[in-house]
This record gives C-alpha cells, structure tokens and sequence, in this order.
C-alpha cells in the first residue's frame, strides 16, 4: 500500500503540495513513483518561470516512457530541486523528501485532496 | 516473373483453407471497390538474369572519370578493402535496429564504437548514432539549440550551400529565422559580432574548412558567439580532424559534418552519414538514437540503446525531432575505416589530400588561375579561370578527368590522397593543351 | 567480448595509403594539440573483431523476424550487388547530367514506378528515411495551404495508434497536433473525426492498414471528411506491404504519401539505417516538391527544381544505392509480382493469427491485413508473464520478437508481421513456440522474467543505462 502521510494535501493526477515558509512546495506521490517506474531523468522549469494550476510545469522519464507532472497551484517558481537532475532515483526512494519545486506568488490554487480522499482515489485507480 | 515467396501453389492453398478463405481475392473484400486497383501499369516481372543485365546496362550509361578533382560535399578517397568486405556481412546488413538488445550486441557495440571514435575526432563528450548526412545534421543541430528565449541561426556564407538550404527549410517552417553572412571566402569575427549584437539568436553556424576550402577563424567566431550568449555549430570535414584543431578545442558547442569520407563510395550523393556531437552539457538535446554501455544482470558488459525517453516513439509530439532511421551501416562503415587507417592512417590521408591541393594550386597558379582564398586551405580552393569554364571543363571531360566545380566565384578544385602528382601532372598538361 | 580500443597496440597498422609525392604542409598553430586515440590494429584482428560482432548480430538470415510494422522480408542478393556496381558507386554527384545519365535513369525510373504504385504524379526520392519523408510531406501540406493564403490552417489530425513519428514530424514542421481516438473496431472514430476538424485543420496523417493490421473500410469517409473540411490527406507508407498492387493511396483519396523502401521494397535495414523514404503527391502539390527532380527532356534525361520548392531537404539526391535496389526489387517482380508479394504477406499474417487466437487473446479482429496485434493482458494476468516476458523467451529459440508494446493503446502488445518471405514451414514452427512459450507461463511464470537464457547476454539494466549515462570508451586514466 502506498505511503500517503496525513499532513500532506494532494492532486487527484498524484502531485502533493505542502506550505513551507510561505512558498508551495511540489512533488509526485508514493503511488505515482511506484506506478511509474524506475525513473531515470526529470526535466524541471527554471527559476522565475510561471507555473498554471492544471498544467504540466515538469516531466520524468522512465527507461520507456514519459510523464508530465502538473502543478496545483498558479504561480511563479521560487526554487527548484537541482538534486533530482543528478539523481532522479530519490524520487523512488524517498517521494516526500524529493520536492520538485517551490511556488511564490499563489494567485490560484486547484482543489486539493486530503490523504484519506487521496487514499480512495488511489485505490479507486488500482482497481 | 521474379519472386521470394517460398509457398508453393499447393502451401498457398493450404494456408487459405486454414484461414477460411477461396481466393486471394477474399483477403481484400474489406477494401472499398472504389480503392481498388485490378492492374498496376508495369511491365511484368523479370529473371535474376534479366534485371542484372538490365541494371547493368542503366549503370554502364555513367561515366566513370578516370581522375576526380571535383569535391564540394562528396569525396573521392581510397576506400580500404576490409571496409567494404565487414560492411557487407549480412548480418550487419541486414538487421533491424537494436532494440533487443540481447541478440543486437554486436550492432550496439559497434555504434558503441563509432560515438566513441567521433568523440576523439571532435574532442565532444557525446556524440549520437548518426543522422542523415551531413546537412541535416547542422539542421538538427540548429534545432537542438534553439531555447525558450533565444530562437534563430546566424549562418556563416562560407558553408555548403546545399547544407544552408536544408538548414532554412527545416527552420522555414518552424518560424525559426535564419540570417546570412554574405560576401568574402570567410567570415571575420568581428563581421559575426556585428550581426548578433541586440540579438536573441540561438546559434551560429560555421563550417571549416568551409565550402571553399579556407580555414575559418573558428576560435574568434566562437567567442563572438558566446559573447552574444548564442552557441557555436561546427561542421567540419572528419577528415581534416585527422590533423586539425578540433571543434572542442575551438570552442564549439556542437560539432556537425559529413561522414561520406571515412569509407564511403561517392554513390552520386547517397547514402552518406550525418555525424553529431555535442558538449556533456547539451547531452540531452542531442537528437537520434545513443547508444550506452551498462551490465546485465550477471555483471557482464551489455551495451544498449539509452536516453530513449528524448525520443519521438516515446515523447511522441514534445520530441525535439522526428528521426527514427538513421544511416547506422554508414556509421558502422565509419568506424570499419577509422580503425583501419588509425591515427597515423588519418593524419596521412588528410595530410596528403592537403599537399595534393598546395601542390596543384601552384601548378593553376602557373597557369594563369589564380587561387583566390587569402588565408590557409585544406584540400579545397578557388581559383580564377582564364577561360570559359564549360568549356575547359567539356575538353578535361574528354580526357577521363573530372574537373573542378564551376562556381559562382571561379571555380572550387579539389584533391585527395588519390590525387597524386603523376594525375595532378596529367591535369595541367591537358589544361595546357585547352588553354 | 572486447572492444576496438582494448585491442589497439600502438605501431599497430595497415598498410593503405601511399606516401606523399608532393612537398607537405604546415599547419603551423590550426593543428590538434594531441592526435585523435583511434585504435591502432592488425588487419587480422580488424577482421576477428567484426566477425566476432556478426556472431552478436541477428540478421534476417539468421533466423524468422516478425517484427510488426518493419516488414523485415528477405533481402535479395542482386539488389545488393547491383547496388554495388562501380557504375554507380563510383560516380560524383556534382558531375554533369550528361554523363550521369544511368543514375538520373534510376531516379526517373523508380520515381515514375512508385508513382504508379501509390497511385501518385510526381515522386521525389530525396527523404532519407520514413520519417524524413513525412516531414517532407508535411512540407508539401503547408505550402499548399500558405500558397493560396491560408495560414490559419495549423493543425494535423494523427490517430491514438499511429507510430511516434507522426505527431514528432507534425511538429517539426510547425503544426500543431490533434490526437483522435480508434473506434471500438480499431479503426478512425468518425465521429471523433467529424468532430476535430475546423477551419483550422491542415491535414490528417493516416496509416492504412494501421497499427493493428486493419484496413479502415471508411476510409473514403475519412479522406472526404478531411476534403471537406479544406484539409489534406497524408498516407504514412509504412504499411503498404500489405495492400501494393491491390489498393492505391491515391485511390483511397490520399493527396500525399511516403513509402519506406526498406520496408516494402526489400531494401535492408543496415542495423537501423540507411533507409529511403520517397514522397509522392498529386499534380496539384508537385510545384512544392523538394528539388531537383528528373525529367526525360529532349536530350536525355536532366535536373529541374519546380517552380515553388519548398526547397532541399538533405543533400543531393537522397540514399542513392538504395533506391538502386528498390529499382531492382521493383523490375524483379513486375506487375503481378507486386500484388503476389502483398497478397501472400497477408495470408501469412492470417494464418498465423488463426493459428494462434485459440491461446492468445487477438483483440482487433478476427482476420487482418500484413500484421496483427497479440493482447498479453490476459496471460499476465493469470501467470505473471508479460509482453516482454514473452517476446524475452522467443530469444532462446532463435527467433527476433514481434514489436513489443506497440500501438500504444493496446497495453501488452505483441505486434507479429510475418511477411511474405517466410516458408509455410516457419510459420508452424514459430505457433509452436508460441504455444510452447505459453505452456511455460502457465507451469512457472516466474521463469519468463529470467529469460533469455541461451544469449550471449542476459537482460541489461537499462535503468542504470539511462541514470548514469555511459556513452563513450573510457581511455585509462579517465
């Protein structure tokens, strides 16, 4: 069963998304790493880009397939995790400690998940 | 009538009735009458023996030159025996692209091999399995430079004219501008950091030695191009990289070229090879199919096709480019040549190509052609011509030697290793004799 | 097994090139501070080491090769020597029309006989590969459109089954790409169809047979609904082994289209390349065709650029020597061998899935075109083999696998071509490992994932390939 810690928000396309120091942070689920794969690279956006609620702002490559990753919330990209362009495995090892990017300037934010709804849409999925 | 179907009348008939079917015919019952053909126009099938000797007389149309001072993107070098007799094992040949890498090991390593090999002749860290010539190379080459933010190539005008029309249409359509330095055999540094300056272009593309031999000041472009934060392309003919400043050393990010020299026939244009390699930093833009080296699952070396997520069977429309088949059998080729010769093979191969050229330019000069590059050439030069080029060109033809290329400016002569001075000695007399 | 760079010696060498007759040049501060570490090697071990490397090669002499949507048929022995003749291996691409009048023959020749085979005017043999050919094609599309003005034309509608390069090409031409969904039959859903196009479509790229080996029967439907919609109509050659001689894609409506000829035509595949892919279109998209062309002029045959070129899409000409062999390929069957060779490619394909439906699950269709996708689904579901398990274990017994995990939107696909060039006895041989292969997933399951078992290697991390990107020789001391 997938790790799905309870201080944790969630999209419904497997991103979490936790507040930190006023700024967004953004990474992928327990259960989308392990849905995806070994992953072998991440493509990130760069510093000052704009991220749009609903839309892909990064993708990650399994050895034969490619995924976006979607951002829940609008907003400007404060930080990114250059860490994952070295070593993408950390995303498999530990999904919560490898964040994707950090977002200032929230103007939007989609409906997100708790971890219980999050659980029964993964279980739902896997069915 | 000619056939490779193995299935007898009788083995036919067997495999309809295991199918359910009466005819032939029945397979094709869901094609719309309308997209039906009942005949195609033409002629009917033939014998081995027929098509040998009909295919045969089509090539005995051609005249073969005896003497070869024509290059301008196609190269008449000496060909060793052992490339031609390993590029046409069948197996080789014949094989369909790696994929499966546990049979494929052989395919893999040898490409293994090549990237390797174009690694040392360009100085890059990464080369890719080849593209399809050296022109849509620098097209491809372009296209992996291009950023959100900075769009466009600067084009040197020293650079193969064919190669500067691909370029445009691959960036024609992509609305990728292109800008053209005109004017002189080479382009000055400074020219080039006029042309960037307020610009957001993405790339500048040179080649040295460029279209008409001359050496161009590659170190000076690229720090032209750098200061204007826009890339350095290089193409350059592989075989002036034999004793020639590499395109690392220069300062390119990219370097690009024809391969056709290392092994490869004239074959009226094709095939021929697109070689590219790039920095480590660029590594992932790089186009095409790489090759990497990993273990299986014993710990032995495997090599296998890698990075593959770039590509266009797995990124599909957010693939940076569409290649799929490449010119693998020419890579390999490539390889088969470079090994044969080895350093000291190459180095004499261009070397000799080079005082092929010096020398004949001499003699021309003699002759009343002037050699128009100002700076250093390779195997290439222009020269003035104190007659009408056809002309002079009709009356070498006569005499089994193909001459230089009549050119906007003169005309562009070339030589190789296999020009030597008893075929160079040949041409001047017989221009002697039109003159 | 080593490689070329553990076997160099230094002082090593071949004897091949003469030395120079002429005083040497300097390059004085132009030359490379340090020569390049080619390897140094005897002619003997040269040879050892390729011979060697063949062994590791599977070519389609040395075993059946259903790899679906390739069409690796059997290459003949006089395309190659043909195309090996020093009348056309020794001739200069810039040397004059006159005297190469049997190469611009072989041009015009085999130009004129694709045409007639897809049902085209005008050929040009220029792409190099199935994928460049469909940019040009492309190219062709998008100046049609922007020639009568219309440049809100931007989109290229693409099937969910299409091969990757579609919608990889669409885009390096400049369009944008618009995906409709297969129907429950595995065919365009016309309704989806109707839906997607607008004034803003441009064109639609259709593989016909598709991915799964059917031959859509609407479509002259879709090809109007395109039409009508002032878009135009793209054939993807990839498969047209399985309809030449017997349908036309001008026939079928098509406006433009590539052939592979190293697919259909039986040009081999070199390990991945060099291919051909010549694009044909009809009269009114000829004056957009890259140049030059050859026509037959009063004087012989001579080089023309038309008149609105969308200009060179590589240089010269494209893969020559191949086209020489297609040429060969094409004189060899001739008019009725052409539609014989499409016709038992398709009963090959047939019998194969009549043999095999009873064991394996074949979800589109209970007949098909040259090829037919395999679902695993089920069989991994019920013992844990998959696709790749599968095709893994066919390894063993000599035989390349069909295309595994292709067309996308079947999830464990087996993609089987067996084309036209296999024995009846090969395809019995290969259900009979088939069937063999799947009594083992039903016994062990477990054992497929450690296959194969009898290869030169096992299977390779392709995780730790792509993580830590290994990609040229380390020289010691690196």
């Amino acid at each position: 069963m997938a790790n799905i810690p309870a201080d944790l928000k969630y999209a419904a396309s497997h991103e979490w998304v936790k507040e930190e120091d006023g700024l967004t942070v953004i990474g992928l689920t327990d259960f989308a790493q392990d849905a995806l794969g070994d992953l072998v690279f991440v493509n990130l956006p760069e510093e000052g880009d704009e991220v749009t609620a609903g839309e892909s702002f990064a993708d990650v490559e399994s050895v034969k397939a490619v995924s976006d990753v979607f951002s829940p919330v609008s907003g400007t990209v404060a930080a990114i995790n250059e860490e994952l362009l070295d070593a993408p495995e950390s995303i498999n090892e530990d999904p919560y400690g490898a964040w994707f990017i950090k977002v200032e300037g929230v103007t939007e934010t989609e409906d997100l998940l708790d971890a219980a709804a999050y659980e029964a849409a993964c279980a739902a999925e896997a069915e | 009538m000619g056939s490779y179907i193995p299935a007898t009348q009788a083995e036919r008939e067997d495999l309809m009735r295991a199918c359910g079917l009466n005819s032939l015919e029945d397979l094709y019952a869901i094609v719309p009458p309308e997209a039906r053909v009942s005949e195609l126009d033409l002629e009917p099938g033939l014998s081995e023996m027929e098509v040998a000797d009909k295919v045969g007389a089509i090539a005995d149309k051609n005249v073969r030159f005896k003497s070869i001072f024509r290059g301008a993107g196609a190269y008449h070098h000496y060909i060793p025996s052992i490339v031609k007799t390993i590029t046409s094992k069948e197996e080789f040949v014949t094989a369909y692209t790696p994929y499966q890498a546990e049979i494929s090991q052989g395919v893999l390593q040898s490409i293994f091999e090549y990237q390797t090999q174009i690694c040392e002749l360009t100085g890059m860290d990464v080369s890719n399995a080849s593209v399809y010539d050296g022109a849509t190379a620098a097209a491809e080459a372009v296209i992996m430079l291009e950023e959100r933010k900075r769009s466009g190539v600067v084009i040197c005008g020293g650079v193969d004219p064919q190669t500067q029309q691909v370029v445009k249409t691959y960036c024609a359509s992509r609305n990728i501008p292109t800008t053209t330095i005109e004017g002189g055999l080479t382009t000055q540094p400074a020219e080039l950091a006029r042309v960037l300056e307020g610009t957001t272009n993405a790339s500048v593309l040179v080649q040295s030695p460029n279209f008409f031999g001359s050496l161009e000041d590659v170190a000076g472009l690229a720090e032209a191009a750098h200061a204007a934060k826009a890339k350095l392309i290089m193409s350059a003919n592989p075989i002036s990289l034999g004793i020639l400043k590499t395109p690392a050393e220069l300062g390119a990010d990219v370097a690009v070229g024809e391969g056709q020299p290392l092994g490869m026939p004239l074959a009226f244009g094709g095939p021929y090879l697109g070689y590219m390699a790039t920095t480590q930093k660029n590594m992932r833009k790089l186009p095409g199919r790489i090759v990497g080296q990993t273990a299986d699952d014993e710990g032995r070396r495997a090599f296998v096709l890698t990075l593959q997520a770039r590509e266009q069977h797995i990124r599909r429309e957010k693939a940076s480019s569409n290649i799929c088949s490449n010119q693998a059998l020419c890579a390999m080729t490539a390889s088969v040549y470079l090994a044969a010769v080895g350093p000291d093979g190459l180095a004499r191969v261009a070397s000799n190509s080079a005082a092929h050229a010096h020398y004949l330019a001499g003699e021309l000069a003699g002759l009343g052609f002037k050699t128009l590059n100002e700076g250093t050439f390779f195997n290439e030069f222009v020269t003035s011509c104190p007659i009408d080029a056809t002309v002079l060109m009709k009356a070498l033809e006569t005499k089994g030697i193909l001459g230089g290329l009549p050119i906007e400016q003169g005309i562009l002569w070339c030589c190789t290793e296999l020009n030597t001075k008893e075929r160079i000695d040949e041409l001047v007399s017989a221009l002697k004799e039109v003159l | 097994m080593q490689l070329l760079f553990e076997r160099s010696k230094p002082g090593r060498r071949l004897s091949l090139i003469a030395e120079c007759d002429v005083p040497a040049v300097d390059f004085g501060d132009a030359t490379r501070a340090q020569a390049p570490r080619l390897p140094q090697i005897s002619e003997v071990d040269l040879g050892r080491h390729y011979t060697e490397l063949a062994k590791q090669t599977h070519g389609v002499n040395d075993g059946f090769y259903p790899l679906g949507s390739c069409t690796m048929k059997y290459n003949p022995r006089i395309n190659e020597e043909l195309s090996q003749l020093p009348g056309f291996t020794g001739i200069h691409p810039l040397q004059p029309a006159e005297s190469a009048q049997g190469c611009l023959e072989v041009i015009a020749r085999t130009g004129e006989m694709l045409a007639e085979i897809t049902g085209m005017d005008e050929m040009t043999l220029q792409p190099a590969a199935g994928a460049h050919g469909e940019f040009t094609g492309l190219q062709l599309i998008r100046a049609y459109h922007l020639d009568r003005g219309d440049a809100k034309r931007t989109k290229i509608i693409v099937p969910d089954s299409a091969h990757g390069t579609n919608p990889a090409s669409a885009v390096m031409v400049g369009f944008d790409v618009v995906a409709v969904p297969s129907n429950a039959q595995g065919g365009v859903d016309l309704e989806a169809l109707k839906a997607a196009v607008g004034e803003d479509t441009a064109g639609l790229m259709l593989t016909n047979p598709n991915t799964l080996g059917l031959f859509d029967p609407n479509i002259l439907e879709i090809t109007r609904i395109i039409h009508e919609a002032g878009g135009l109509c793209y054939y993807d050659g990839a498969n047209l082994n399985a309809v030449m001689g017997h349908a036309r894609p001008g026939d079928m409506g098509f406006d433009c289209v590539h052939v592979n000829l190293h697919k259909t035509f039986s040009t081999p595949h070199g390990g991945g390349g060099p291919g051909s892919g010549p694009v044909g279109c009809k009269d009114f998209l000829a004056k957009f065709l890259p140049g030059p062309l050859v026509k037959k002029g009063e004087e012989g045959y001579e080089f023309f650029t038309p008149e609105a070129s969308m200009g060179r899409v590589r240089s010269f000409y494209g893969n020559f020597l191949v086209v020489v062999r297609a040429l060969a390929y094409i004189l060899t069957l001739g008019k009725e061998g052409i539609p014989e060779a499409s016709a038992n490619a398709v009963l090959n394909a047939n019998y194969l899935l009549h043999r095999l439906c009873d064991e394996f699950s074949i979800p589109y269709g209970d007949s098909c075109m040259h090829e037919f996708v395999i679902d695993v689904e089920p069989l991994k579901h019920e013992t844990g083999a998959s696709a790749m398990d599968v095709a893994k274990r066919m390894l063993d017994f000599g035989v390349h696998p069909p295309t595994m995990y292709f067309p996308l939107i079947v999830h464990e696909a087996l993609m089987v071509e067996p084309t036209e060039t296999e024995s009846p006895e090969t395809l019995d041989a290969f259900v009979e490992i088939l069937r063999s292969i799947y009594d083992e997933a039903q016994t062990d399951g477990e054992l497929l994932h450690q296959a194969p078992f009898t290869r030169f290697i096992g299977r390779p991390d392709e995780v730790t390939a792509a993580r830590k990107p290994l990609l040229r020789y380390q020289f010691d001391g690196e």
